[in-house]
């Protein structure tokens, strides 16, 4: 979506656009509105929630769609993070290994010194994370071992650690301070606590990808590994940055699930890597890397939590949930593609009326 | 470039990642299955001799569905503690995963052992019976305890609470707290859970009665035993009912959710919750009035009951006939009961007032 105009000699990240001729000032809005990547998921979210409301007011109420952003606070952090791996063409399985080695250390923390300042704990389990994410990119960059085996078996090496540690046991929210669950669930201006970190956390990943050179050089990584090479950009450390960074965020997100739930124990999380990947993929970001925005997967996040709340809502039949919520991820991809595709249509249609 | 490699791994993932985005997870071990097949009468070689000693030194290893769950630590600490008191050894041993065959490398282990007991939670009620067989025509006497197994795999199983106990009383319990009236529902596990199903259709039976004639049961929903979904199920329940009453939540997970949510709530204190969990994992909701009482078996006695039944079996006080009795410590004598079940009783009902007397 990078405009013309702002003279950035950046390649473009979301769609495959050549340079458009100079437009009309009312055209170039328009196009530029039609060209945005988000816009078919944006589409899907608006049927989703017209239709629901019709059938039941009381999902669009305020405390509802409050639910919803605090629903998908947790797996739109997850899914920023993922897709900083993914537009690499690689892939983390282990956030979720993270999310539980981070989510229980941090609370058998708390519960065990009481006292302990709760800023020291979150920075150390975004540290513990960082350091999950170092040993993930260390054996994809430099062992070169392909990112889908080395974050499987870490995900079960964290998972593993996670058991060992706990033991059996289980944190529960009367042993935690209650100004770190408050953190979970307390309110800012109307607005989730929760949500705004997340909202914080795309909004500075957004613009460092869009903006900084490090951040373009993870597309061009993606886009074609050999070329980036040759170009003189240091694939090594920008792969295991990518993981780094990742890994951090998923202890963010780890310490955010225990202020949530306030029930921590070594299973934390277990399964939730299929529904980040499946945000960042249904959020339009190429699953063999080289294009899509964390706003894609933060939105992609926002639809799959306000799918399991719309059906909720609906009193939809739980036995056919579950392949219902996946038969409509699926239509709000074919939507966001068909769009893609009219749009993209329409945009050369243009073109070729503007050059005669 | 080739980009053959990549794409077919990514589009793997890809693919995966669609399909199970919205899959469930399975039931937590905390809540039992409740499988007790119809029985055929325990092969009993030898007489009981009610009288007989508890032998010394008997070995009795706990094979829970998973170690690392708090549930199982707490019954099978209890249960080593069981056996101390009666002068034998006990150990717990099993797999870090509830998978179906995960146990049975545990149980070959512990034939070659000699342990004089196996004391078991079948995370499968048939695929340990081979192996547990084998451990029978070894000597090995076997104790099911929480989850059964098929009633040819073992000799004893312990049951933590009758099905139709768990399900009546919960019923009653969500009853009395919003005084006999109105709208209620079910934040189940999954919905092929076998004892959460077992358990809501002695609820709707208990419904039927005259004295719940003003109390209706809307909507049964299933949060899988995860936390967001049962979160998610929680709002959902609130929204289409605005006039809900009370909710009865039969899993530790759901519960826990489901206080978590209220607490912080509009609704926290108006909508009643109750159902199965645990007093460690509520604490904090019963002192700050999100719940009023729920309910649970006791773990720990569950573990020290199996354990004695272990020693009873292996000491021969015992066979597993129906009628024979056995004295198990602190908690009185039992009677094995049809198909070799023996009963731990009715469940505890926490609240306020007793929780503090409660660590588990």
């Amino acid at each position: 979506m990078s405009g013309p105009e702002t003279g950035l000699a950046a390649p473009d990240a979301g769609s495959a656009a050549s340079p458009v001729p100079p437009a009309p000032r009312g055209d170039r809005l328009v196009s530029r509105v039609a060209r945005v990547r988000e816009l078919g998921i944006v589409a899907a979210l608006g049927l989703l929630f017209g239709f629901t409301g019709v059938v039941n007011p009381a999902f669009l109420s305020f405390d509802s769609l409050r639910d919803i952003l605090l629903n998908s606070s947790i797996v739109a952090m997850l899914a920023v993070g993922q897709t900083l791996v993914v537009v690499t063409r690689n892939v983390d399985l282990s956030v979720s290994s993270v999310v539980g080695l981070s989510a229980f250390g941090g609370a058998l923390i708390m519960a065990d010194n009481p006292g302990v300042p709760v800023p020291l704990v979150i920075a150390g389990c975004v540290l513990l994370g960082a350091l999950c994410g170092a040993i993930n990119g260390l054996l994809v960059g430099v062992a070169g071992v392909p990112a889908l085996v080395a974050t499987l078996g870490t995900l079960y090496t964290f998972r593993g650690i996670d058991y060992a540690w706990a033991g059996g046991r289980q944190v529960n929210a009367a042993d935690m301070p209650g100004g770190f669950l408050s953190l979970g669930s307390a309110s800012v201006l109307g607005l989730p606590l929760l949500a705004l970190v997340a909202l914080a956390v795309v909004l500075v990943v957004g613009w460092m990808l869009r903006n900084l050179p490090a951040g373009r050089e993870l597309y061009a990584i993606g886009s074609s590994p050999e070329a980036a090479v040759l170009a003189g950009i240091r694939v090594r450390r920008r792969i295991i940055a990518a993981f780094v960074a990742n890994g951090a965020l998923a202890g963010l997100a780890g310490v955010m699930w225990a202020a949530r739930f306030g029930t921590v124990d070594a299973t934390v999380a277990t399964g939730k890597e299929l529904d980040v990947i499946a945000a960042v993929v249904v959020g339009g970001v190429a699953i063999f890397g080289g294009s899509g925005t964390v706003y894609g997967a933060a939105l992609g996040a926002v639809l799959l939590a306000s799918i399991t709340s719309a059906l909720a809502v609906l009193r939809v039949d739980a036995l056919a949930q579950t392949a219902i919520s996946g038969a409509l991820i699926i239509a709000a991809i074919v939507l966001d593609r068909l769009l893609a595709l009219r749009v993209a249509a329409a945009l050369r249609r243009r073109r070729y009326r503007d050059a005669t | 470039m080739t980009t053959r490699t990549p794409w077919r791994r990514m589009a793997l993932v890809a693919g995966l990642a669609l399909m199970a985005t919205a899959c469930g997870g399975t039931t937590k071990s905390d809540v039992a299955q409740q499988t007790s097949a119809p029985a055929a009468a325990p092969a009993s070689s030898a007489a009981a001799d009610p009288n007989a000693p508890i032998k010394q030194g008997l070995k009795i290893a706990f094979l829970p569905k998973q170690v690392n769950n708090p549930y199982f630590t707490t019954a099978n600490t209890q249960g080593i503690a069981a056996a101390e008191e009666f002068g034998g050894q006990g150990k717990e041993v099993g797999p870090s995963e509830a998978s179906a065959s995960s146990q049975v490398s545990y149980i070959n282990t512990l034939i070659q052992q000699k342990q004089d007991a196996i004391v078991i939670s079948a995370n499968d009620p048939n695929a340990v019976v081979p192996a547990l067989k084998q451990a029978r025509a070894a000597g090995i006497k076997v104790v099911s305890y929480d989850s059964d197994t098929a009633p040819e795999g073992r000799d004893v199983f312990v049951n933590q609470a009758s099905a139709e106990d768990l399900g009546r009383t919960q019923v009653q319990l969500l009853a009395e707290q919003i005084g006999h009236k109105g709208k209620i529902a079910i934040l189940s596990a999954t919905p092929n859970a076998t004892n959460q199903n077992t358990w809501i259709d002695f609820m709707k039976d208990e419904l039927g009665k005259p004295e719940y004639k003003d109390m209706e049961l809307v909507k049964v929903a299933y949060g899988n035993d995860e936390d967001q979904k049962s979160f998610t199920e929680t709002q959902g329940l609130l929204r289409s009912y605005p006039d809900l009453a009370g909710i009865i939540s039969p899993t530790t997970v759901g519960i826990a959710a489901a206080a978590r949510y209220l607490s912080d709530s509009p609704y926290k204190g108006k909508v009643k919750l109750t159902g199965l969990g645990t007093p460690n994992q509520l604490r904090q909701f019963v002192k700050d009035g999100t719940i009023e009482g729920f309910e649970l078996w006791n773990p720990g006695d569950l573990g020290y009951l199996a354990g004695y039944a272990a020693a009873a079996l292996a000491s021969g006080q015992i066979t597993g006939a129906e009628g024979e009795k056995f004295k198990a410590g602190k908690l009185g004598e039992y009677t094995v009961g049809a198909d070799g079940e023996v009963l731990l009783g009715k469940p505890t009902v926490f609240t306020k007032d007793n929780i503090d007397d409660f660590d588990f």
